[in-house]
């Protein structure tokens, strides 16, 4: 019984800090307190916080190297703009429809592929993400190259945040489970985990689709704020974006996933006129890291009341997920 | 009926011959030793018995049914544990976390569930706990609960190893070389800690070892295997004294 | 009939240059375990070595491609001690992601450096003569590209085959710790390889200079792919099996595009690595080998 207070006071603590830091930001927005560039950089925080998360869970947690994570995003994004532009449909019903066809995309693409090991699937994922990308080059009616233009900018702060919320949520669930345990010994030890009594592959796939279908929620709701959508968009320079926060944050720990988000999101801004400069950061961020730092700035920890706590209190050292 | 029997089990790695004509059967509570020189093949017929490799010929059959070829996740669900030679813990993870995998076959909240952290899933997870520090506190590591795998000792390493196969709830427990790396008073450790799995368990367990204190020591049974194939079957006293077994061992000192 | 053996003379100069490429990765994954994602980015920095040396030294083709091949050579050998040595008891995915970023940073430092405009190479450095064989036309490009692939190739075959170097090189690729303890200097043999490769590829590099007329920062990017995928598709690791690989993957590409849909052409060689993947991921000339458990 005190187990059950104890859960549904924190959790109502944790809804109502929520809906306060909704409520603030909404605000801002209506009064016009926030001006268009720093809307266009939350906006992009959220969704690369959902990239970033969801990738970690096939990346960080289940130890698969996916190397075409854009091409999810943009199975969701058109997905959503033909629901919510060709057929009418109301917004979530696209954001559902992103879903099911980046999940779908990333099942039938998971399925075969997950059987490879380390290099081969990393590059197999690379060459699928590729492929996605120039299928939709060559399809007339979402476009071809140009892609489709003039979106309804259908993505607002509560879509946002609610998707990000969400996001974290269930991965964090998922995590912290025995399903989660589960995905982490695939990733430890494939081997011995078989021999423990899980089906590895199964679980690749689980976390590969679930991975998949929240960047294709990603992809709807870039797609319903930026107007445009075209292939170009989620090339492999995109899936980079996105393993460049994963690897700097940590593989294995979301804190370590939206924190890096946001600074890859803040330097993005920072250096929009100089590409070729954030290009070459990105890089030396990759290479310096892997070597000198390859647990990443959270490593596999995750920063909750509980370590803070423990952190001001000396005392170091709380095992992963708790 | 045999708890396991293996008829003419052959397996070939491209043009090598790693197991011919493998015969072998093991019943109920049966503490059973897998001996021969290096290279015999000894682990391949565990990979075989396992699911890790699938034999190009033969059967398996546990409980009665053919297993060869099976997943080893199967395997281990129908009740065959297995430790390494090489400790495969998961190195990054609290011995708790080590154990409260093996409890994942079956467990009792599904996956939406946990999503969605309703009931079951409170009631499921205070189980594995309970059940984790249960098996943790027999084998004597309940102190150590969350501390990470790779800062153990050895020997406790290997403890922990055991004790997750056990946590799976097997009938027949396969050990690959546990006294590996331990100095004498370490493998009288665990002699006593193997026989007393299999009394207060029941249950059958088959051992691959070298140090021949341990299986003489332990094994009701021994089979010697050398360059893939049985060359002698019987108890240990028999195996002591069997020229073919002397022979395959020339130059190795037998303790 | 004839069209047919246009398109296989065609695609042989490209599956020349893809195999110089090719061997590039194989090597380096033979032997130390590692798909080096710059080695199409090594090649780009080969091609503009030889487009200064033509244009700013003012020599001749043979001449560039030799300050190409050992510029490049030296590059690849910094590459490797500066960003592989280290991680090279880190787990392979670590490697593969600073690969990744090691290709990216010199394809952005090129464009930052020399800006994203693509260069023209000289067409009188190279004038074209075509030769009509029996219905067939046959430039001295592909002749060049096709000769000097074969001359490089044969080079390394030697290497490989008839000197020590060369056996050391097959040792460490067969068992680094076992040719360890036979003396062989692992660190020197890692360098030796990768600066091998790295010339093979500037040489491409230049070729494809020659061949096409134009060079930029991002001209790696894609034939490395496509190289990358005959050297899987011969057999990653196996010498012979990327020069085969990147002969079959010119050919296929320029049947591809001379008789079907040139805008697939690129799609070809995902489409032929996904099958290889799943169908015998260990390539053509590839032996199968399980893990030890």
């Amino acid at each position: 019984m005190q187990g059950i207070l104890k859960r549904s006071g924190k959790f109502i603590t944790e809804v109502v800090v929520l809906v306060v830091f909704f409520l603030l930001v909404q605000y801002l927005i209506t009064a016009g307190l926030l001006n268009q560039y720093f809307q266009i950089n939350l906006t992009s925080l959220c969704i690369n916080v959902i990239l970033a998360v969801s990738l970690n869970l096939i990346n960080g947690f289940t130890g698969q190297l996916s190397l075409g994570h854009a091409g999810f995003m943009a199975v969701g994004a058109y997905a959503s703009v033909i629901m919510t532009q060709m057929f009418n449909m109301p917004f979530i019903a696209g954001l559902l429809g992103a879903c099911a066809a980046a999940g779908l995309a990333g099942f039938i693409i998971g399925v075969p592929t997950l059987r490879l090991k380390g290099d081969y699937l990393a590059i197999a994922t690379l060459a699928f993400g590729e492929i996605i990308r120039v299928v939709l080059q060559n399809i007339d009616y979402v476009g071809g190259p140009a892609g489709i233009l003039g979106i309804s900018k259908l993505t607002t702060w509560a879509w946002l945040l609610g998707s990000v919320v969400l996001t974290i949520v269930v991965i964090q669930n998922l995590v912290n489970s025995s399903y989660g345990r589960a995905i982490i010994s695939v990733r430890e030890d494939e081997i011995a985990a078989e021999l423990m009594g899980i089906d590895t592959t199964k679980y690749k796939v689980i976390a590969f689709v679930i991975g998949a279908l929240f960047a294709g929620l990603a992809g709807a709701l870039y797609a319903h704020y930026f107007y445009i959508i075209k292939p170009e968009t989620f090339n492999f320079l995109k899936s980079f974006d996105i393993l460049v926060m994963v690897v700097l944050g940590g593989l294995g720990s979301t804190t370590g996933a939206i924190i890096a988000a946001a600074f890859v999101t803040v330097l993005t801004a920072a250096l929009q006129s100089f590409p070729a400069i954030r290009m070459i950061l990105y890089a030396l961020i990759l290479i310096i890291v892997m070597i000198y730092r390859p647990q990443g700035l959270m490593g596999n920890k995750e920063l909750s009341l509980k370590t803070l706590g423990k952190i001001r209190g000396g005392n170091n050292g709380s095992s992963a997920n708790k | 009926m045999a708890l396991l029997q293996i008829s003419n089990m052959d397996k070939s790695f491209g043009g090598l011959t790693a197991v011919l004509d493998f015969n072998f059967f093991l019943n109920n509570n049966e503490l059973v030793g897998l001996i021969g020189p290096n290279g015999a093949g000894k682990t391949t017929v565990f990979n075989l018995i396992t699911g890790v490799y699938k034999p190009d010929q033969g059967e398996i059959c546990f409980n009665g049914q053919n297993i060869a070829g099976y997943h080893p996740y199967t395997i281990c669900a129908r009740g065959i544990a297995r430790t390494f030679q090489n400790i495969r813990l998961f190195k990054d993870l609290t011995v708790m976390d080590n154990v409260k995998i093996a409890f994942h076959k079956d467990v009792t909240y599904s996956f939406l569930s946990a999503i969605l952290r309703t009931p079951q899933y409170f009631e499921g997870e205070k189980q594995i706990e309970e059940k984790t520090l249960e098996f943790l506190k027999i084998f004597q590591l309940e102190g150590k609960k969350d501390e990470l795998a790779r800062n153990l000792p050895y020997g406790e390493q290997r403890r922990l190893e055991i004790a997750r196969a056990m946590a799976t709830n097997p009938t027949l427990l396969i050990l690959d070389e546990p006294a590996a790396g331990m100095n004498p008073q370490e493998t009288q450790q665990l002699m006593e800690l193997i026989q007393w799995i299999r009394d207060e368990f029941n249950l059958a367990i088959l051992l691959i070892e070298h140090d021949m204190s341990l299986v003489m020591g332990v094994c009701e049974r021994i089979y010697v295997l050398d360059y893939g194939q049985v060359i002698a079957e019987g108890k240990p006293e028999e195996i002591r004294n069997n020229k073919k077994v002397i022979e395959a061992y020339l130059g190795e000192e037998v303790e | 009939m004839l069209e047919f053996m246009q398109q296989l003379v065609n695609g042989l100069s490209l599956g020349a240059i893809y195999a110089l490429i090719a061997l590039g990765y194989t090597m380096v994954y033979g032997i130390i375990m590692l798909i080096n994602f710059a080695h199409g980015d090594i090649m780009m920095v080969g091609a503009y070595v030889g487009f200064f040396s033509i244009t700013v030294l003012g020599s001749n083709v043979v001449v560039a491609m030799l300050f190409a091949m050992i510029a490049c050579a030296v590059l690849g050998v910094v590459i490797e001690k500066v960003a592989y040595k280290p991680l090279r008891n880190s787990t392979r995915i670590a490697a593969l992601i600073t690969a990744i970023g090691m290709s990216l940073l010199l394809e952005y430092l090129t464009i930052f450096l020399l800006t994203p405009q693509q260069r023209v190479f000289p067409r009188d450095v190279f004038p074209m003569h075509n030769y009509h064989l029996g219905g067939l036309v046959l430039s001295n490009k592909d002749i060049f590209v096709i000769l000097s692939a074969i001359v490089l190739m044969i080079i390394l075959q030697f290497i490989i085959r008839r000197t020590k170097t060369g056996k050391a090189m097959r040792a460490v690729s067969l068992d680094q710790e076992a040719a360890v303890l036979m003396g062989v200097n692992v660190d020197k043999t890692i360098s030796i390889t990768f600066a091998i490769g790295s010339a093979l590829a500037a040489a491409a590099g230049v070729m494809i200079g020659i061949y096409y007329g134009t060079i930029n920062p991002l001209m790696g990017i894609i034939p490395g792919l496509k190289a990358f995928v005959a050297a899987v598709l011969g057999g990653i690791g196996i010498i012979p099996g990327a020069m085969v690989g990147g002969f079959v993957m010119g050919i296929l590409e320029t049947m591809v595009s001379g008789y079907g849909n040139s805008m697939y052409r690129d799609a070809v060689a995902f489409g032929v690595l996904i099958l290889i993947l799943l169908i015998k991921p260990t390539g053509l000339f590839g032996k199968n080998t399980g893990e030890k458990v």
